[in-house]
């Protein structure tokens, strides 16, 4: 199977570990993985006003980049990409004055956009593609002993059209981790905001919730959370010092790619972990499971 | 914390309630004021107006106290209210009208200012924060 893949800018940067573990967990099951070329900005936030189209020409310009390569879809693992993404294709399928409008503004793009382009999600790949059976029966190293808080926060699951699984109780995540024979735990905090863009300006209204949401895994019994965002990954991870400073009863716990746990169980080469980018280090908790 | 609202004489159809409607799509005078956005609005402890009470002001056209709210700010566009509206008003798209509306006058009260960060600070940060901070605080 092949796929075109949008990485997005935090996977070539901050979270490299998100990117490569993607790409070689998939190769481990058979998906070979094609990078669109030239891609750009997703346009970070899908702008929530009805009368600024400009904020839809950054997802539009990347839907043309896949369809000049003959893809009538493409996969990306960034929650906010896939949001951004997913939801410009639904405003531009819908409204065709939109679209011509757009089209006219991109008029030095040699191909016209016409809605023909699916944005997917790997989870949703992983699901409906390729099976959780199949993921299981590729694992090389079962997750034996890893209890897992699967963490979706907002992007996967709002608003209800772009949702990969249920608005309030998605379970997909908990699919993939048993697959790979870990053990999801009850996690009533899964789809609570992390405060996202607030820890630039308001780090302390983001360790606040890194203190209640890794506090509700943690009295969940995890000893990881997963997380498919790279925002919500820097804040639940990179956030919990302050976290510890707002509760002295703050229990440290490693956050990671769900991409990191499916390379781990699939026999990935362990460079593709790329610890060094974790706050918290994973490897104690996952070597003392036996896990690397 | 504002817990009741002395009504003023601006009524809806003012031109302040017709921006908010135009610049969010939304049907302001749907709401019922169940209270379901603010019960459920992971922001609530760092607002001076709750959500479902930013709908009724935007319906009596109370235009200065709302651009001039610590909550409209403070909203992060989780969206958590949205999809528990029982009346599908989107609230968030109604947040991020006031904020545009601020944004979009001459005297851009921007709320972050990203060069008074230090160099470490933002060299610490992923891109995906920073650009998202940008797109929905400054002008």
């Amino acid at each position: 199977m092949k796929l075109s893949y949008y990485p997005g800018c935090t996977l070539k940067s901050h979270a490299r570990n998100f990117d490569d573990s993607t790409v070689a967990s998939m190769a481990r099951l058979d998906v070979e993985v094609k990078e669109l070329a030239n891609w750009n900005c997703c346009g970070t936030v899908h702008g929530l006003t009805s009368d600024n189209l400009i904020q839809r020409m950054a997802p539009v310009t990347n839907l043309i980049r896949a369809k000049e390569e003959s893809a009538n879809a493409f996969m990306t693992s960034c929650a906010m990409c896939y949001n951004t993404l997913k939801r410009a294709n639904q405003h531009v399928r819908a409204d065709a004055e939109a679209l011509a409008t757009i089209n006219d503004f991109l008029s030095l793009e040699t191909t016209k956009y016409t809605g023909d382009v699916d944005v997917l999600h790997l989870l949703e790949v992983l699901r409906d593609q390729v099976g959780f059976e199949k993921l299981a029966a590729k694992v090389k190293r079962p997750l034996k002993g890893l209890r897992v808080a699967c963490y979706y926060g907002c992007l996967l699951v709002r608003p209800q059209e772009v949702a990969i699984d249920d608005v309030e109780n998605p379970t997909v995540m908990e699919k993939l981790v048993e697959a790979l024979g870990a053990t999801p735990v009850r996690f009533a905090l899964k789809t609570e905001c992390c405060g996202a863009y607030h820890t630039v300006g308001q780090p302390e209204v983001v360790a606040d919730r890194t203190n209640r949401i890794m506090g509700n895994a943690h009295s969940g019994g995890a000893d990881v959370v997963v997380v498919s965002c790279p925002l919500c990954a820097h804040n639940l991870d990179h956030r919990q010092q302050e976290a510890r400073r707002l509760n002295s009863n703050f229990h440290h716990m490693p956050v990671l790619y769900f991409t990191q746990l499916m390379a781990i169980a699939l026999g990935c080469d362990k460079t593709v972990l790329c610890f060094d980018l974790h706050h918290v280090d994973p490897e104690p908790t996952l070597a003392g499971l036996g896990l690397v | 914390m504002i817990t009741s609202l002395r009504i003023t004489p601006a009524r809806p159809g003012n031109p302040f309630v017709a921006q908010v409607e135009q610049i969010s799509g939304q049907k302001i005078l749907a709401c019922y004021q169940c209270g379901n956005c603010s019960a459920g609005c992971p922001m609530s402890d760092h607002m001076d107006v709750l959500p479902n009470q930013i709908i009724r002001m935007v319906q009596l056209g109370m235009r200065e106290q709302l651009l001039a709210s610590k909550s409209i700010w403070a909203c992060v566009s989780c969206m958590t209210c949205n999809s528990r509206c029982p009346k599908n008003v989107r609230i968030a798209e109604v947040i991020e009208a006031l904020r545009e509306i601020v944004l979009r006058t001459n005297d851009r009260r921007d709320c972050l200012h990203i060069t008074e960060l230090s160099p470490e600070t933002i060299a610490a940060l992923p891109p995906i924060a920073i650009i998202s901070s940008m797109r929905k605080l400054t002008s």
